[in-house]
Parts: C-alpha cells; sequence; structure tokens
C-alpha cells in the first residue's frame, strides 16, 4: 500500500521526516508518535501535496512526486481539524466531496446516501451541519474519506474530542473499515492503546525517524501484562501469596502489582508468553482452591516502546493518563 | 484488495417494498472523471451558492434582492421608454452599471466571502487539495464562478434594456452595437471585481471583515476617487487647467477604471466631471491597468492558496 525509502522533509528550523523508511501493508495500520512527530507531514507528502526533502514514497505503487493527483483520486483524507461548513447538510456537503473526487452527479448522490448510512448517520443528514454533536461531525468527515470507495484511506487523529462511548464506535467503525469495505486504513493516533485493539500493524515514529514497525500480535505477544487478583480461602489466608509462590515454583515471575495504590496490594502482575500462561494460572489458582477474582489484559503496553526513546517517559505517561480517562467513563 | 467484499448481498425487489434492507457495502466500480471534472464541479458549485441555490433560505435573500435590485430600474426605463416612444434609451448601456455600482459593489462584498472565507474558516480547504484538483483549479473555478456571477448580475439589466428597445421599435443596429459594447463592459467589470474582492476575502477569514473589506475598497475608493476629481474640475473651471489630472485620478478606483476604458474605447459617455473621459492614449492606459489588477489577482490568490495547502 505504502512504501518510504529514506524519505526526509527538512524545513528551514526542523526536520519533520528524518530518512524514514517503511512498508506498509493491506489492512489496519496505526501511525503513532508525540504531537510534532512528523505524522501529518508524511501524510502530506503520502498524498502528493509537499515534495521530500530527499527520498522517495510510493502510494498503491504510485510515486508521490508525480503521480499526486492519480493517488488522491483513490485515496481518502479525513483531517484532524474540524473541517465542515456549518450551514450546509451532510448529505448536500458529501454529494459535493464526491463529485471534487471525479463521480458523476448521480453516483455522488447514491454512495453519498449508502456512506453516510454506514457511518452511522439517518434523518440527522438532513440538518444544517452546525447542529451537530463532536461524534456526528466526525461520522461526516470519516463520510467524506469514503464516499469514492477509495482503496486505502488516511485518518488524522479520529478520535480526538470523543468521548468513551464515541470513541469505541469510532475505532470499531475504522475496523469495519477494512473488514467490511475492504478499504485499508492509516490511522494516526497518540493514544497507544487504542491502535492495540484496532490495528494490524502499528508503526511508531518519533522526531521524524522510525522507531519501531511491527504487527500489534508482536506487540501483544512480547508486552502483553496479566493482571490477576484471587480471594483468600482458610486453607490460604494470604492467597495472592500463595498464588505468587506456586507460580514461582513453575517458573514464572510475578510482580507486586500493587505500585504503591492503596487497595491494590492484591493484585499480581505476570508476563503472559501465550496460551498456556493463562491455562497455567487457570490450574495453579484451582488446585490451590481459591477463586479467581479477575484475569485481565492491561493495555498501553505499546508505549513501553516510547521508555526506550529520548521523549519517552513524557509519552507513555500522557497516553496512561489518556487511557486511564478512557476506561473511567 | 478492492475484491474482498464480504457482505455484498443483492436487493430483493419481492414482498414489502417499504422494508429496509441491509445491503452491506457496495464498491464503487463507476468512472471517476478526474480534474476537470472536478473543477467544473467547483464552479458549478461556487455559482449557484453565489445565489444562494444550495444553501439556506436565509443565504438567498440578499443574492436574489440585489438581482432584483438591478434589474428593476431597466425595466422602470424600458417602460417609460415604451410609454414615450422615446427616441432612445434613458441611459446608455455601459453607463448603466457605473449609476448602479454601489449594488454591484455590495453583491461582492456580500458574495466573494461566502464563496472563498468559508473555506478557509471551516478549513474546508484541505479537503479540496486532498483531491485530484491542484490550487490554480481552485483558484480558477472560484474566480471564474465570482466573475460569472457578477457577469449575470450586470448583464440582465442591460438584456433588459436592449429587450425593451427592441420591443419600443428603437434602431436596430444602433441598439445592437451599444448592447454589446455594454456586455463587453460589464464582462471586463465583473472580471475586475471578481478578482479584487476574491483577493481579499481570502486574506480576511472572518466574514464580517471580508465584508467591510470589500466595501471599502470599491465604493470608499470610488467615493474618493469621485471627490478628487470634482475638486479638480473645480478647480479647472477656475483656470488651474487641471483637466489632466481628472483622469489620471481615475486610474486609482475600480468603477472610474472600467468608466474609463469603456469611455476610450467602448463609445461611452464618461461619467467623469465635465463628462470627458480619457482619451485613446489615456484609455490604452486604463485598459493596461484594468488587465493588470486582473492578473494581479489571480497571482495573489494563486499566491495566497498555495500556502493553505492541507
Amino acid at each position: 500500500m505504502i512504501a518510504t525509502e529514506s524519505l526526509s522533509k527538512r524545513f528551514p528550523r526542523v526536520t519533520a521526516l528524518d530518512r524514514l523508511s517503511v512498508d506498509v501493508g493491506p489492512g489496519v495500520t496505526g501511525l503513532v508518535g508525540a504531537n510534532g512527530a512528523g505524522k501529518s507531514t508524511l501524510i502530506k507528502i503520502l498524498l502528493g501535496l509537499s515534495p521530500a526533502t530527499e527520498g522517495r514514497a510510493e502510494v498503491l505503487g504510485l510515486d508521490v512526486a508525480t503521480k499526486g493527483g492519480a493517488i488522491r483520486e483513490r485515496v481518502g483524507y479525513m483531517p484532524e481539524h474540524d473541517c465542515l461548513p456549518p450551514d450546509v447538510s451532510a448529505t448536500e456537503f458529501v454529494v459535493h466531496m464526491a463529485r471534487m473526487s471525479g463521480l458523476p452527479p448521480a453516483a455522488a448522490r447514491e454512495r453519498t446516501a449508502d456512506t453516510l448510512r454506514h457511518v452511522g448517520l439517518y434523518e440527522e443528514r438532513y440538518r444544517p451541519i452546525g447542529g451537530y454533536s463532536t461524534g456526528m461531525k466526525q461520522r461526516v468527515k470519516l463520510a467524506q474519506a469514503l464516499v469514492h470507495d477509495p482503496q486505502l484511506v488516511f485518518l488524522d487523529e479520529p478520535t480526538n474530542g470523543l468521548d468513551p462511548v464515541g470513541r469505541d464506535e469510532m475505532l470499531g467503525l475504522i475496523r469495519r473499515i477494512h473488514t467490511d469495505f475492504g478499504i485499508s486504513v492509516l490511522v494516526t493516533s497518540h493514544l497507544l492503546g487504542e491502535l492495540e485493539r484496532t490495528c494490524d500493524h502499528v508503526v511508531i515514529i518519533d522526531g521524524g525517524k522510525l522507531l519501531r514497525s511491527s504487527s500489534t500480535t508482536d506487540f501483544t505477544q512480547t508486552t502483553t501484562t496479566l493482571a490477576i487478583e484471587v480471594t483468600d480461602t482458610d486453607d490460604h489466608p494470604d492467597g495472592t501469596r500463595a498464588v505468587r509462590d506456586a507460580l514461582h515454583a513453575r517458573g514464572v515471575d510475578v510482580l507486586d502489582g500493587s505500585g504503591g495504590l492503596p487497595g491494590a496490594g492484591h493484585i499480581l502482575l505476570l508476563t503472559a508468553q501465550g496460551e498456556e500462561t493463562y491455562d497455567l494460572v487457570r490450574d495453579v489458582v484451582a488446585d490451590l482452591g481459591l477463586g479467581l477474582v479477575r484475569m485481565e489484559q492491561r493495555r498501553h503496553h505499546i508505549s513501553e516502546v516510547f521508555t526506550d526513546s529520548e521523549h519517552g517517559s513524557e509519552q507513555s505517561a500522557d497516553a496512561q493518563r489518556k487511557e486511564a480517562v478512557g476506561h473511567g467513563g | 484488495m478492492a475484491v474482498e467484499q464480504p457482505t455484498r448481498t443483492p436487493v430483493t425487489q419481492s414482498g414489502d417494498q417499504t422494508r429496509i434492507h441491509n445491503i452491506g457495502y457496495r464498491t464503487y466500480d463507476g468512472p471517476r472523471l478526474g480534474r476537470s471534472y472536478a473543477t467544473r464541479s467547483l464552479y458549478s458549485q461556487s455559482l449557484r451558492g453565489a445565489y444562494g441555490l444550495g444553501r439556506s433560505v436565509k443565504s438567498k435573500v440578499l443574492p436574489m434582492l440585489l438581482f432584483v435590485v438591478m434589474c428593476v430600474p431597466a425595466a422602470i426605463m424600458v417602460a417609460v421608454a415604451v410609454a414615450t416612444k422615446a427616441k432612445d434609451l434613458p441611459v446608455d448601456y455601459t453607463r448603466y452599471a457605473i449609476i448602479m455600482q454601489a449594488v454591484i459593489s455590495l453583491y461582492v462584498a456580500s458574495q466573494a466571502p461566502q464563496s472563498v472565507s468559508r473555506d478557509l474558516r471551516f478549513k474546508t480547504v484541505p479537503l479540496y487539495f486532498s483531491r485530484p484538483i491542484e490550487t490554480a483549479d481552485y483558484v480558477r473555478a472560484k474566480f471564474a464562478a465570482l466573475a460569472s456571477a457578477l457577469f449575470l448580475l450586470t448583464a440582465a439589466p442591460l438584456l433588459v434594456l436592449y429587450v425593451g428597445a427592441l420591443l419600443a421599435k428603437l434602431d436596430f443596429a444602433d441598439q445592437t452595437k451599444g448592447f454589446a459594447q455594454g456586455l463587453v463592459s460589464v464582462a471586463l467589470l465583473s472580471l475586475l471585481f471578481a478578482g479584487l474582492g476574491l483577493v481579499i476575502a481570502s486574506v480576511t477569514p472572518r466574514r464580517g471583515f471580508g465584508i467591510a473589506a470589500v466595501i471599502a475598497v470599491l465604493t470608499i475608493s470610488y467615493g474618493a476617487v469621485s471627490t478628487l476629481q470634482a475638486i479638480a474640475d473645480a478647480q479647472s473651471i477656475d483656470g488651474g487647467g487641471s483637466a489632466d489630472a481628472i483622469t489620471w485620478i481615475g486610474l486609482f478606483s475600480p468603477v472610474t477604471l472600467i468608466d474609463g476604458v469603456q469611455s476610450a474605447f467602448l463609445g461611452a459617455s464618461s461619467a467623469f466631471p465635465g463628462g470627458v473621459g480619457p482619451s485613446n492614449g489615456e484609455g490604452v492606459v486604463y485598459v493596461l491597468v484594468t488587465l493588470g489588477l486582473i492578473a494581479a489577482s489571480y497571482g495573489l490568490l494563486m499566491r495566497r492558496y498555495r500556502k493553505v495547502g492541507l
């Protein structure tokens, strides 16, 4: 879908992209980076709107430097910022945008009706956009990016400003864009936990450099952390300790999950190596005759890759904070 | 990759027609008409928008009202000419737009910001540029749309006059020539006003400022130039001999510029004080300044939009 080769973009005072080489295949790909990491610059170059200082890039097998127009005909783009005029209806706006993508008038109307329905806008699509909620506006923005049935869409921070429910719906929609519509997606975010759930593949850039590019399963395989909480029984007055010792005996390292927080002393953290870890925990707890209160995956662990970088701690703290907010609702 | 369409299901026509079928996602295999079609679509959308079509009822009021205001005097003149069996229309074709310049300025002031400031203010521009069209296509479409809208506004009353004149059985050759000269003049005026209006609007994302700025440039400059010309005229009567000054001052407002061009080359009687327009030599300067301004507006718009981008 996308291939870049030592792609660089330098402005007089900043280097936005620094010899970035990355390959993105079909499916949902997350592009992660802090603000100013070069995400928007990369999208601009990929749309053929801004020439690269050096290096080359291809989108759908077309060179961005020479085939910008052809690329933009086959690609959709949903910007991060507000981009909707308030005084027209969603239908009118999306029809116009469909025609701007080259669809004949009749097809533009038909595709608009279809697309708005797919993103979940029904009767309200005839009302002026000015009266829409943030969630509905995001759907209109998504619809205008999909209306011409592109092969690939760039979604820039699509969950920005949404409440937890809206965020989950948007993530589900993004997933469907690939599974149901057959359109590949490049989605940017600075929330790593989100992308873990949505993407097949994650590309992390920082300071214009590629930090990491691998499939989401790779991330979770190496970093999934399980949190376990068990009950106490008469036989084992301190169930938590009993489980820890039993797991130790089987060669599994267990950390105390309290992290200094009150009431968290009963939570154990361990690294899951795969399916067998889950089975092992189940068996150990059952053998001890304890009740398993919780066994859950801890999210936001993609953020750990940031701890290798300069801005790492700041970024992962930010991601964790946002994640906490996301789950709090 | 567009081949995987797991949920494509045919629409069933049988049974209750009112049922909504979930027909899943349908891919689009039809034609994609590309850049020039998109540019034309933008042109027609902007042109319709300039008269409030495809927009809210509220935004139709002003342009339609101004259109009527432009045409009514022409209709009255025609009625008078027919009723009194006059030998000629009370007003020259070329003079009409000059008389109605305030209405035209008001129209530009209200519609130029509508055309470009909205896209800038609501940041819709990046959506255009993420599609096949280029900066130049956008600028050309917007420029052409506003110029066409203005041409409609200024040519419609001329058409009313012309049709009326023929009904009143005035001299056909005379009237046709005058009408043609009038059309050339308002075409030039439309291009000039559209260019100036769009440049001003494109640097004022807030619509209110845009309206005020366009009115300032078009109307206040005309007021100032007319006043200066009147002063120069008064002085030349006193014996100062500055009839030349009247001519050169006229270069500094769009309305007098058009007036100068048409009195030099399009057989119009000048609206300048004293009724003496520029001579042919001076008229060439007027034409060059007019064309230069139109070209400069286009250039400035291009520069402005090259910066906007995504």
